[in-house]
């Protein structure tokens, strides 16, 4: 034979390249604060670069304010910075109980909205702004009728899917939870269209399809606790994830019952998807694809994408909001519109780059 | 460490899958299950590594009730390379032998030393050391069953348990993957689908057919052409290897 094989076959692709972590997550970091300023600047406003700090730093601090500088100031404090920090918040979380669900159902195609939940939210959502549902709660009735009602969803999808003698299979809650949606998705077209309002449609399209409109100094810190309770959960339990990845029986062999973990992991997401929801209606495609993109960055091992995969959905998260806010002023896109128009594109380029299968190089 | 199977028996929907199964393996020995497909087997094996929990009776490991310690106690002295692809995330090579490390460690706590030094060690024993950085969905066949061997190395366990670690494997892998088991010094309870392997490699071999265990002993004592054709519905004959002497089985259908 003149020709030398060098490399016996199999060998030939690449070892797996990583990006290390420290300058990843300090670069993800310094990002996620730079967008938070840059989505609290721009608006329609107009208010300057120098104005928006100093009305920041008296936020914080708790500085004076001119009167004739008050109405500017509540844009930028009351208005702008929370809906940024819950653009964060949002993505983040969704970002984190994507990989959650991702691991849950061992399904490169799932999000956590193929379980049913965010559907089932959009059915409470529905019956407070299209009939008043619990209008004794006031400004905390949205939230609360789509948090309950996501919870509710889930026991439902718990218990039809937790079959006699088979347990929480991934196979079952993967098709139980997509039935469930087409079901919620059904009772929720059913009540735009009884509702006896000419805006029903438009806003019930609305949330579902995702807004941080209703951002507040109230709706931030309840979301934030429970994402950050939710993603504290993940990173402890991270290495179980790994395991749970690997399969059943290679869980129960390496000490983790895969059911009960499971069963707790199911929860975790439920009632975190639950909040984020709540706040924000269901926006889609953040936890399907900023998992992926995380991988395709650091691998697949869960200690790695449950550290970058956060940062990375809420930098997504203030920009996708910036855009939807911008792009056609006055009019406020769904931020739902904008994450599939920049997500799709993004993540077909980078997939076919990458040779991509399920979770990393 | 001693495996003692006591009495076991499943029950999945109704249905016994496996009967009063009584079996042991000495220290150090390997021992084999074989059997046609259905019979048993993976039932059998899966309680031992605690994927399944049996309906009737215990499995004790040095006299220990296997389902009475915690699942970390149990996974530190049983490991077992199960029949599963390893899912679809694409791991690297080292973060999968890194799992065997689970059982020894504290949830949040850091990657020790001794995690990293045990698990270099693991896959040098196998001769898989360059694969560390490979991805483990890119490997084949035979460098996949290496690295998980690896894996449940890294467990540091007294008991290895095998369910059909040569399938899909070429004939050599094969040979390299026995080997590797049998050099571990191990207890090994393998099921094995192969009767000329089995009869190489184990020192005492388990038959089980419709769930119940029908001989048990040494190889060369329990593959009689008479147990093949009742259990495996094979006339077969038996031939001496020209090396190393152990009987293997060359077979033909049985007459009508």
């Amino acid at each position: 034979m003149a020709t030398t094989a060098h490399a016996p076959p199999g060998s030939t692709t690449a070892p797996a390249r990583r990006i290390p972590l420290p300058p990843l997550l300090a670069g993800l970091a310094v990002a996620l604060l730079g967008s938070l300023l840059c989505c609290v600047a721009l608006g329609s406003s107009g208010i300057g670069w120098g104005r928006v700090l100093r009305y920041l730093g008296a936020g914080l601090t708790g500085g004076r304010i001119e009167a004739d500088e008050v109405s500017a100031y509540t844009i930028v404090w009351e208005l702008r910075f929370p809906r940024a920090l819950l653009a964060a918040v949002v993505g983040a979380g969704l970002a984190a109980v994507g990989v959650a669900t991702q691991a849950l159902v061992r399904n490169a195609l799932a999000d956590p909205f193929v379980l049913g939940i965010s559907s089932g939210a959009a059915v409470g959502a529905n019956a407070v702004l299209l009939f008043g549902v619990l209008g004794s709660l006031g400004v905390w009735a949205l939230s609360s009728a789509a948090f309950l009602s996501a919870l509710a969803s889930m026991a439902l999808v718990y218990a039809a899917a937790r079959g006699t003698g088979h347990g929480l299979t991934p196979l079952r809650l993967v098709l139980v939870g997509t039935a469930m949606y087409y079901g919620f998705s059904a009772i929720t077209t059913l009540m735009v269209f009884s509702a006896d309002r000419g805006d029903a449609a438009r806003s019930a399209m609305m949330w579902l399809l995702g807004s941080l409109g209703g951002a507040s100094w109230q709706s931030v810190p309840i979301a934030a606790g429970a994402v950050l309770l939710g993603l504290g959960y993940l990173l402890w339990s991270a290495r179980g994830l790994n395991v749970l990845a690997m399969g059943d029986e290679t869980s129960s062999a390496l000490g983790v019952d895969p059911e009960r973990r499971r069963r707790v992991l199911f929860v975790v997401v439920a009632a975190v998807t639950g909040a984020v929801v709540a706040v924000s209606g269901a926006i889609g495609f953040v936890g399907l694809m900023v998992p992926h993109a995380t991988r395709m960055l650091v691998g697949a091992d869960h200690r790695r994408v449950l550290a970058v995969a956060p940062l990375l959905g809420a930098v997504l998260l203030v920009w996708v909001d910036v855009v939807s806010r911008l792009l056609l002023a006055p009019v406020e896109l769904p931020v739902g519109v904008i994450t599939a128009l920049i997500g799709v594109p993004c993540f077909i380029l980078l997939m076919r780059r990458r040779g991509y299968t399920f979770g990393g190089a | 460490m001693r495996v003692d199977i006591e009495d076991l028996s499943v029950e999945v929907a109704g249905a016994r899958l496996v009967r009063d199964v009584e079996l042991r393996a000495e220290s150090g020995q390997f021992v084999g299950v074989v059997g046609p497909n259905g019979s048993g087997k993976s039932t059998l094996l899966r309680c031992v590594y605690r994927a399944l929990r049996p309906t009737y009776g215990r499995v004790l490991l040095d006299g220990d009730d296997l389902h009475g310690l915690t699942a970390r106690e149990g996974a530190r002295r049983l490991a077992a390379l199960p029949q599963e692809s390893g899912g679809e995330f694409d791991f690297t090579v080292a973060e999968v032998v890194a799992m065997g490390r689970l059982p020894h460690q504290r949830a949040a706590g850091r990657t020790s030393r001794e995690d990293t030094d045990v698990c270099a060690a693991a896959l040098e024993q196998v001769g898989a050391g360059h694969l560390t950085d490979r991805g483990f969905l890119t490997l084949s066949g035979g460098e996949k069953q290496r690295v998980l061997i690896a894996r449940a190395l890294a467990q540091r366990p007294k008991v290895l348990v095998l369910d059909e670690p040569t399938n899909h494997l070429d004939i050599s892998q094969q040979l390299e993957v026995l080997a590797l088991v049998r050099d571990s010094g191990l207890t090994v309870l393998a099921a094995l689908h192969d009767l000329n392997l089995a009869a190489t490699h184990c020192d005492v071999l388990y038959v089980v057919h419709g769930g119940r265990l029908v001989a048990s002993g040494p190889p060369d004592e329990v593959l009689t052409a008479g147990l093949l054709a009742d259990v495996f519905g094979v006339r077969a004959h038996r031939v001496p290897h020209p090396v190393s002497g152990v009987p293997q089985l060359l077979f033909d259908r049985l007459p009508r």
